[in-house]
């Protein structure tokens, strides 16, 4: 059975374009098929992440027009064959995304995918409302941030109004993964630490993501860092948070800057 | 300057209580909306059980204060069931 993933976060910049790439990337990577959908209308960047930008021809609009069929605006990734991008369109008309016509895609896709993972534009407009819209399970960018918390409590506060499982009196699976967290500045006091987002936001944790360089080296290249990079912190911790998409029971270890045995005892502690 | 450098263990304790305390107004504001939804439906109910008005001559409205708030509900009933009102007070 399909499942469909939307991930978003209220604020910008947080990461959610980069998370669905690099989640999208691991999921394919071993094995699933996957296809990612940008839903930022006019703002479209998923396509660049993932090194597709020249390639896009039809997009999600020319799909819900009838401009193009599905299967024509289905950029198919180079390097991993069940790996597809659903790019947005780069004009403004952001009311030609209507909600039959996401409905009809969304119904498509999940007879030829077996994960479908929608990139939510920032915000609670329109387009953020519709990209959670269909959605059986939401991944939560928030960074250790006051405002991206806030934001974040925002969008779970919409997760449980607006789609179409909570109208049907159901739930919206959320899962919460933590961006950018700087395990040394969250050690001194200085950034909020895992157990207060999660406290504030009482959410389940998919994964923590530490800031890293490799993160934004894999965007400068047009590729998912769990591709660029499989083995480097942040590609490792995309890689187990898609295991635990998958239903595998990976313990979650809180990042810690491994500077020899003193600063691993008091590392540990967090956990 | 220095003991107060010495004592400060870092601004996230900070975050943490501001945002505790904001997020459980905000959760409480988020379903305020459908309060009044609920009570506009209850209240007409009973109303209509004894007065014919039309639906939209009807006015909810509830203002937020500090300690107080209040709610406002304005009907406008046509006089030909003033007679009504008489008999029913």
């Amino acid at each position: 059975m399909a499942q469909v993933l939307v991930v978003t976060s209220g604020k910008g910049g947080v990461g959610k374009t980069t998370s669905t790439a690099a989640l999208g990337a691991a999921l394919a990577q071993e094995g699933e098929k996957v296809v990612v959908i940008d839903f930022d209308v006019g703002l479209r960047n998923l396509d660049l992440v993932m090194g597709a930008e020249r390639r896009v021809v039809f997009d999600l609009i020319n799909v819900i027009n009838g401009v193009a069929k599905l299967t024509q605006a289905l950029i198919r990734d180079k390097r991993i064959e069940n790996l597809s991008l659903l790019p947005a369109s780069q004009t403004r008309d952001k009311d030609a995304l209507t909600e039959e016509g996401i409905a009809k895609v969304i119904a498509e896709l999940r007879t030829k995918f077996d994960w479908i993972i929608c990139d939510s534009p920032a915000g609670i407009e329109r387009g953020a409302t519709l990209a959670m819209r269909h959605a059986d399970a939401a991944i939560i960018v928030t960074n250790p941030e006051v405002s991206s918390v806030r934001d974040s409590d925002r969008i779970i506060g919409l997760l449980d109004s607006k789609t179409v499982k909570a109208e049907r009196g159901e739930r919206v699976a959320k899962h919460l993964l933590i961006t950018r967290y700087h395990p040394s500045r969250a050690a001194r006091g200085e950034m909020l630490s895992i157990e207060d987002v999660l406290e504030i936001l009482s959410t389940p944790l998919l994964g923590i993501i530490p800031e890293s360089e490799e993160v934004l080296r894999a965007s400068n290249m047009g590729s998912p860092v769990t591709l660029s990079s499989p083995l480097s912190a942040p590609g490792r911790a995309y890689f187990d948070a898609s295991r635990r998409l998958r239903g595998n029971d990976i313990p979650i270890q809180i990042p810690s800057e491994t500077r020899g045995i003193f600063n691993r005892l008091f590392g540990r502690k967090a956990a | 300057m220095t003991l107060f450098k010495l004592f400060r263990r870092g601004s996230a304790p900070i975050a943490r209580e501001r945002l505790q305390i904001l997020l459980a107004h905000e959760r409480v504001a988020r379903n305020q909306p459908e309060l009044i939804g609920l009570l506009r439906e209850e209240i007409l109910a009973v109303i209509r059980k004894h007065v014919a008005f039309e639906p939209d001559k009807v006015m909810i409205k509830m203002d937020r204060g500090n300690t107080v708030s209040t709610l406002e509900v304005e009907i406008e009933i046509p006089n030909a069931f003033g007679a009504v009102l008489a008999k029913a007070s």
